[in-house]
């Protein structure tokens, strides 16, 4: 494949999604993303390839319509600074300034050179992911958080509240600054990353085979996707193919996922607006929902049920028809709990209006997955890019126009109707057979990537691998959270609305804190 | 409007029972909790809550522990927004070294006794994250801790269980 402007050919990587991969000089690094950004597509995401004692490089990733780009940009000896990107997409600010702390490979003239997950817990210049693979010590005792240099507002009665990184409810933690004028948000400001557990670092120390389980320890909700597109990277980089079974079965896994992570965020929606019916009902369908998946897959949050070469475990008898009376058995509530929540004048008061991102601006901040979609940003990769099995089961693309709570809410009741759809299907399709092929491991150095449609959006993992003589299989792991994409747009969410909104805004997005500290 | 609303709870009718597919004892079990947090400490208790660094899973399940299954708050256990408030503090995940400062000083603001209970694989060993220059594993690494419960994440009940245990232990 070619892109217009750009002389590199690319390589279509083994994968079930179309994935395109491309070293590119120094010189087309910008045209490439000026390209993609003509051609209506996004930055997915971006990160250093910084091992020890080898060269460094920077790679993007981008979304377009034929697929997903990974563009190389290889640096020259002794050059850690590469083109900027934020001219082109807002939302590389904060993966450049990740990339800085990790790496140590900075965007050349960048507007904001803060450090993002380098809160002064090791020192500026040692950067994890330019460190020997394993090493004896990693403390640093002089080290002291360091304070941020906050963007301030100036101006009449304009005064400061702080929230975080410890918050009220039982969330993950993260820091607010909001700036406001009476209770009117003129600005929120959010400084994040404390929960940076250095997993990136850590990926380079398990072996292969091993490593999905951290893979779906990035964010718990979205276990099965992280496990799924980790996997998918490593049978990509093997060259390897999985049963059909079980991609059916991984789909079944996605989809329950995705079900669970609506139930519990329609219930705090309500909870939020001072609803606490739908959190007592929504939160009961939601505990009957985990006490199905550790029954038939044997944990509640379906963790590491996907594992390299397909799933660790295969329905039992009578489990099919378990999993299809609990389909009809939600479906019929979640339909009496819709009708209640769309006719609830207090409900529907909080939600219409409120957080409220229109299409434009979804599109120039690049917002992704359900957020993007409740803001017309038409895009689901099991719609547009269908693998095995959402390419027999003609997945059905919620989509709204408002962009506001009660957008957000609605397209997650249309998923939700949606996956159970689709889980029928799945369970009605289920092809016999193996559940599960041994993988085996190339040889030689390799790379491959993952690209899954999890319930909060795209979750992208670039993988390499070292030759197989090298005591270190993973060179270099990169995991990426849709939460990169819509923290930003978060933002600008609030501005203008209330300060006692800022919860029920903050909840319709329901971003993870995990996902993009990593 | 409201009908809806009352017939949809008189449908759902009261639920804090085991459901049909958990374990038969979980029913008396729930009832032997609540007689114990009222002999052993008289009053309700109160937890705060700090993820000091988790994946989120275990967030997930504390978060389980309201709903009308397990009834929490029923048995006379509550979450709190402040630290001061707590009678018990609850930390989840491997600590960050960016949430070190933090957790000490959320330790520091409650109240003695200071009962800590660290909960998940990650805040009783590192779990799979383990030390490194971002991560300074266990709880205990951090803070004085009373008890830990294991799991990743612990179910809803194996969490009841630990804090009743943690109670005890200190009673």
């Amino acid at each position: 494949m070619k892109i217009s402007g750009l002389n590199v050919e690319l390589q279509q990587m083994a994968a079930p999604v179309p994935i395109w991969f491309a070293r590119i000089a120094l010189a087309d690094w910008l045209t490439a993303a000026r390209a993609v950004r003509e051609a209506g597509g996004r930055l997915l995401a971006l990160w250093g390839v910084t091992p020890p004692a080898a060269p460094a490089s920077v790679c993007a990733a981008y979304v377009t319509l034929e697929g997903l780009l990974w563009f190389e940009l290889p640096l020259a000896a002794g050059v850690n600074y590469y083109p900027d990107l934020v001219p082109f997409f807002p939302v590389a600010a904060r993966m450049q300034r990740a990339a800085a702390d990790l790496s140590g490979i900075h965007a050349e003239a960048a507007t904001d050179q803060r450090p993002w997950l380098n809160h002064g817990a090791w020192p500026v210049d040692f950067f994890p992911l330019a460190q020997a693979a394993v090493q004896a010590t990693q403390e640093f005792p002089d080290a002291r958080l360091l304070d941020y240099p906050f963007v301030r507002v100036e101006g009449d009665g304009v005064h400061e509240i702080a929230v975080g990184p410890v918050h009220a409810g039982i969330i993950e933690p993260g820091h607010f600054r909001f700036s406001v004028v009476g209770e009117k948000v003129l600005r929120l400001e959010q400084r994040l990353g404390y929960t940076h557990k250095g997993i990136e670092q850590r990926m380079t120390q398990l072996e292969p085979l091993q490593a999905h389980r951290l893979a779906g320890r990035v964010s718990g909700d979205s276990t099965v996707a992280y496990a799924w597109a980790y996997c998918m990277a490593l049978e990509s980089a093997a060259g390897a193919e999985i049963p059909i079974r079980a991609a059916y079965l991984r789909a079944l896994l996605l989809e329950r996922e995705r079900i669970a992570n609506h139930l519990g965020d329609l219930g705090a929606l309500g909870n939020d607006a001072a609803f606490a019916f739908g959190l007592a009902q929504f939160s009961r369908l939601r505990e009957d929902w985990q006490r199905v998946s550790k029954q038939v897959f044997g944990h509640r949050l379906l963790m590491d049920c996907v594992a390299p070469g397909g799933v660790a475990s295969d329905l039992g008898a009578g489990q099919v028809d378990l999993l299809l009376r609990q389909c009809d058995a939600i479906e019929g509530e979640v339909q009496s709990l819709r009708t209640i929540y769309e006719e609830h004048a207090g409900l529907q008061d909080r939600f219409m209006g409120a957080g409220r991102v229109s299409p434009a601006l979804a599109a120039q901040l690049g917002l992704t997955g359900l957020a993007g979609r409740a803001s017309a940003q038409a895009w689901d990769l099991r719609c547009d890019h269908p693998w095995l099995p959402y390419d027999q089961l003609a997945v059905k693309m919620a989509t709204h126009r408002n962009g506001d709570i009660a957008a957000r809410a609605s397209v997650r009741f249309d998923e939700l109707t949606e996956s159970l759809r689709l889980i029928r299907g799945i369970l009605a399709e289920l092809p016999a057979g193996p559940i599960r092929h041994r993988l085996l491991l190339p040889e030689q150095a390799t790379r491959g990537a993952g690209w899954v449609e999890g319930w909060r959006g795209e979750i992208f993992v670039a993988l390499e691998l070292n030759a197989a003589t090298s005591a270190q299989r993973i060179r270099r792991c990169h995991l990426h959270d849709p939460s990169w994409q819509n923290w930003p747009v978060l933002e600008h969410a609030v501005m203008d609305n209330i300060v006692p909104d800022f919860p029920l805004i903050n909840k319709s997005f329901n971003l993870s804190y995990s996902g993009q500290d990593l | 409007m409201s009908w809806k609303i009352l017939r949809q709870i008189t449908k759902a009718g009261i639920r804090t029972e085991p459901a049909p597919y958990y374990s038969d004892s979980a029913s008396e079990e729930m009832g032997r909790i609540q007689t114990d947090v009222l002999a052993i400490l008289g009053r309700a208790l109160t937890i705060r809550l700090v993820d000091a660094g988790s994946c989120n899973g275990c967030e997930l399940e504390i978060n389980a522990l309201g709903n009308p299954y397990y009834n929490i708050e029923g048995l006379g256990i509550k979450f709190v927004a402040s630290p001061r408030h707590a009678d018990m503090l609850l930390v989840t995940g491997p600590v960050s070294r960016n949430m070190v400062t933090a957790l000490e000083r959320t330790f520091a603001a409650i109240p003695a006794p200071k009962l800590v209970v660290a909960l998940g694989d990650c805040a009783c060993d590192g779990g799979i994250f383990g030390e490194s220059y971002a991560s300074a594993g266990r709880v205990s690494n951090v803070i004085p801790v009373d008890l830990v419960i294991s799991g990743c994440p612990p179910p809803p009940l194996e969490i009841l269980r630990g804090i009743l245990a943690a109670v005890q232990r200190r009673g």
